[in-house]
């Protein structure tokens, strides 16, 4: 809880109110996160960290709505602020990247009507400045001629350009913080390789914080600074990267860890997590993993709070938290 | 971004019973099929739901001409006309129930024979392929390029007044739409795993059209019908409206509506208005079921 | 994109002639045409005379032949009420009709798609749901009785527009309108009304349809998260998609206003093409007949065109592909 947070969520609660019930897509997250600082949001499909990144951004669609906790960004209270405050600090102070790049541009707008917009919507200036610092950034993005491509249509480029082109746009106001869901998912291997690179770098030099949202624990290896793990809208377990790779305390952050291929000796079975993930309409009072684990006891039926166990070390888990070390 | 995929408990019930359940849903649509059925009841049962049988021209009573709703007359003086009487005496709610069965019968009929016409030719174009196809297409491609009305205009003046070739003409019409919705249907289904599986089973072509590929084919049919249905319906109002549709003997709606025209001006508004109003209602209950059956039968939307 | 429409254009003339084989064969093959052409009070040998003297004894190529060759040259036949060229009578008329249906299209246009955009964006409010219930009504309205009631409604009852006739009309370098003034669109207006409405249900659903849809879609998602503001999202990223699907249909639709007009005109009693094709086709008239087929067919072979055109104008992704050969 320091004074230069950048960002501080306090135990967001994020709801779907379906025909069938409320589905609880982010239940009760908390994490905060220092100027220049990369967190690695890892889950499975349904843990809820895109939703969460929504609701940071303050863009969760109806029927979906933020029903509690807080967001503190640069000091100020996000949860429950004015339309037009949030459309102010959006593309401005806090950006986003999507995951599928095909269809996050606008298709029959040109590059330079899209990239000019960005900046126009927060700032007064010419015309003639704005297109060059998009032409600017364009090139720190790694495409060549920006100039000629300023003048082209999202179908003319290939799938890891149009993400390149989604980056600079995110770049374009210089914010302080940028939310990137799955950029690389839709990639080729060679590309996605490329674009972590380039963001790395991007981000480092510019001192800018990003929150990378994966399902896949390679890439935040190599990035992010710390890793926050979340299952069935929580997060499970929070740490330095290194270390909470290197020794993972929580049983889903194990089984994640020992269901990579590279884990397996060669041909040896792939290991699974068994069972499914529990529906968000009914989640168990307690543990959400304890259906599927191998360390089950009758104390995982009441609620699990997160605890610190280590220094910047948070797990909720009874058996980490009893034993204070690894399993 | 979409709402979380939710695990929802699967219940046990068959296609159909889903799909009146999620038709149930909207109260409009169900408004729309208590008025279609009220329509088709007294369409069937008009000669003894009509108090007066307006083409016996015995019964009618030339100095009850042009009496306005809820006025008395008939031999007896007793004899309530609901809707007031039209030129020649004729009581209007008699003539309605009347006007409205044929109207319905001309209009179902020639959807029903486009249906069935359009559907064996998209299926079979869709199976066979090749020129076939490619003609067929063709054909349906230039004729769906003409508005109806156009082409229904052509028709008549080319072959004349009658109930047969009013049915020929709405046929016509509506023939390109079944056809090309049941190819692209078909197009989809032939592909899919499961004909696979019955062509491997070594099922007989016949079979698996007739058994697999049809009724797949059928949701998007039926939503067409409703459509093309409606519309056949106000096509042939519109011809009979203009002299150019069914033959004063076989009154319908619109030949009602035509002849009520000149007393419109004068005032006596019931001999048109209320026919029409009859009309409309057909017509909008055909369409309130049709909006929710497209909605309800859209794969897109569907869970 | 040169080459594209030159070979459009020579479809178009493919097409013209495979339904000027089937027009002509339809009218003129059934029955005898001397009967058509001819006063039917003439006796067998003024019909026997006329029959030699319109080269109707020849076999059905060469009149065919004979056909093309007068309509090469602007003569699509006689017509036996009028004692004039056919295609003289319609396209006298022709302005007559198209500025009503672009009367009527504009009024469907400028009134659909606002309120198209307004149920699609907020569905569950009052004044959508209005809307809605409104088009669907419009929708299933048979367009005739419409006019009817129209007639009665504000000739009749208030007397504030005139039932039927043209206005005053204007010549504009050789274009005769009526609608640019205001006497001759006092007159204009009930039966524009009356062609516009079931086009402007058929324009706000179809408006609201694809609002609905591109809403859910990432690049508006993606606009809101540049922080641009809503009447930018909804005014030039929503618009200009929403806009390609819909101009298509608004394209294709203005055809189907033409072919109409044809019931509106005679119940309003404007004077244009289609009042007079009803007309001929009661007369027997078959040579206006004729004519005025031959020119909506290609009206509307051209209006399709146009669309394609458009189409490809308005969509980038479609450009590209329409300039290869």
């Amino acid at each position: 809880m320091s004074a230069q947070a950048l960002l501080e969520v306090k135990d967001l609660v994020t709801e779907f109110a379906l025909r069938e019930g409320a589905a609880r897509a982010v239940n009760g997250v908390s994490f905060t996160l220092s100027q220049g600082e990369v967190l690695g949001l890892v889950g499975e499909s349904g843990s809820g960290k895109s939703v969460t990144g929504f609701s940071i951004m303050g863009l969760v669609d109806k029927p979906g709505r933020i029903t509690g906790g807080s967001v503190l960004f640069e000091g100020r209270e996000l949860v429950g602020a004015a339309p037009e405050a949030l459309r102010r600090l959006r593309g401005n102070r806090m950006a986003m990247i999507f995951q599928d790049p095909m269809m996050t541009l606008n298709p029959v707008l040109r590059i330079d009507t899209q990239m000019v917009e960005t900046i126009h919507a927060h700032e007064r200036v010419s015309a003639r400045a704005a297109r060059s610092r998009a032409a600017e950034v364009l090139t720190r993005v790694g495409i060549a001629s920006a100039e000629e491509r300023l003048l082209q249509y999202p179908h003319q480029f290939s799938g890891g350009m149009r993400q390149r082109v989604a980056i600079a746009i995110a770049l374009l106001n210089r914010p302080a913080l940028i939310i990137a869901d799955e950029p690389t998912t839709a990639l080729d291997v060679t590309v996605q390789g490329q674009i972590l690179y380039e963001m790395q770098k991007l981000v480092r030099e510019a001192g800018t914080s990003l929150i990378w949202i994966t399902h896949d624990l390679a890439v935040v290896a190599g990035l992010a600074d710390r890793v926050a793990v979340m299952y069935a809208g929580r997060i499970v377990e929070q740490g330095p990267v290194a270390a909470v790779l290197d020794a993972p305390m929580h049983p889903y952050t194990r089984g994640l860890l020992g269901s990579v291929p590279a884990a397996n000796a060669r041909g040896s079975r792939l290991r699974q997590i068994p069972g499914l993930t529990p529906s968000l309409l009914r989640l168990p009072p307690g543990c959400a993993f304890a259906g599927r684990c191998d360390a089950v006891s009758p104390q995982c039926a009441a609620p699990v709070a997160l605890r610190e166990v280590a220094p910047a070390r948070q797990v909720r888990c009874v058996h980490a938290i009893a034993s204070g070390v690894c399993l | 971004m979409s709402a979380p995929s939710v695990s929802v408990v699967p219940g046990d019930e068959t296609p159909w019973r889903r799909l009146a359940r999620r038709y149930a849903e909207s109260r409009l649509a169900l408004l729309g099929l208590a008025m279609l059925a009220a329509v088709l009841l007294l369409a069937l049962f008009a000669p003894w739901v009509a108090p007066q049988n307006p083409y016996d021209l015995g019964k009618l009573d030339i100095m009850d001409s042009r009496l306005p709703p809820g006025s008395l007359g008939g031999e007896a003086g007793d004899f309530r006309y609901l809707l007031g009487t039209d030129g020649q005496g004729r009581d209007m709610w008699s003539a309605i129930l009347y006007g409205l069965r044929v109207s319905l019968v001309v209009g179902v009929s020639s959807g029903v024979i486009a249906l069935g016409l359009g559907l064996s030719l998209g299926v079979l174009a869709a199976y066979l392929g090749g020129r076939f196809e490619q003609l067929l297409m063709r054909i349906v491609d230039i004729q769906l390029g003409f508005p109806s009305i156009l082409v229904a205009l052509v028709l008549i003046a080319t072959l004349g007044k009658g109930v047969d070739k009013v049915i020929f003409a709405l046929v016509t019409v509506q023939w390109a739409y079944y056809a090309r919705t049941a190819r692209s249907a078909a197009l989809v289904e032939r592909h899919k795993d499961y004909m696979e599986a019955a062509r491997g089973l070594g099922l007989s072509r016949p079979r698996m059209v007739l058994r697999h590929l049809l009724p797949n084919t059928l949701p998007p049919m039926i939503v067409v019908a409703t459509v093309q249905i409606a519309h056949a319906i106000s096509l042939e109002a519109t011809l009979s409206f203009l002299g150019l549709g069914l033959p004063a003997t076989e009154p319908s709606l619109g030949l009602l509506i035509a002849n009520g025209y000149e007393s419109l001006l004068s005032g006596k508004y019931w001999i048109s208005v209320y026919p029409g109003v009859a009309l409309l209602f057909t017509i909008l209950s055909i369409n309130l079921v049709g909006d929710q059956l497209r909605d309800v039968l859209n794969p897109r939307l569907a869970t | 994109m040169l080459v594209y429409i030159l070979r459009r254009l020579s479809q178009t003339v493919v097409v013209m002639l495979v339904t000027s084989l089937l027009v002509f064969s339809a009218i003129f093959l059934v029955g005898d045409p001397v009967e058509l052409l001819v006063s039917p009070q003439a006796d067998q040998l003024e019909k026997d005379r006329a029959r030699t003297a319109l080269g109707l004894d020849q076999p059905m190529l060469v009149q065919y032949g004979r056909f093309l060759r007068n309509a090469a040259h602007g003569e699509l036949g006689v017509s036996f009420v009028h004692g004039r060229q056919a295609l003289e009578l319609i396209l006298e008329r022709m302005p007559a009709t198209l500025e009503l249906a672009l009367l009527a299209m504009l009024i469907a246009v400028a009134l659909g798609i606002p309120l198209g955009m307004y149920a699609g964006l907020k569905p569950d409010s009052l004044g959508a749901k209005a809307v809605m219930a409104v088009s669907i009504v419009g929708f299933s309205l048979p367009g005739f009785w419409v006019g009817l009631l129209l007639i009665m409604l504000f000739a009749v009852q208030l007397g504030w527009l005139p039932s039927t006739g043209r206005g005053p009309v204007v010549d504009y370098w050789g274009l005769k309108l009526s609608v640019l003034q205001w006497e001759g669109l006092r007159h204009a207006l009930l039966p524009a009304l009356n062609l516009a409405l079931f086009k402007l249900s058929l324009i706000i659903r179809l408006t609201r349809a694809q609002v609905r849809e591109n809403v859910l879609l990432d690049y508006i998602k993606f606009a809101r998260a540049k922080g641009l503001s809503r009447a930018r999202v909804l005014g030039v990223h929503l618009l200009k998609n929403i806009m390609i699907p819909l101009v298509t249909v608004i394209g294709l639709e203005f055809g189907s206003v033409i072919a109409f007009a044809v019931v509106t005109e005679s119940i309003f009693a404007w004077p244009g093409m289609g009042k007079l094709v009803v007309e001929s086709i009661f007369q027997l008239d078959r040579p206006v007949v004729v004519a005025y087929l031959m020119i909506t067919v290609l009206m509307f072979i051209l209006i399709n065109l146009a669309v394609d055109l458009l189409y490809s104008v308005l969509d980038p992704r479609m450009r590209l592909r329409a300039a290869q050969p």
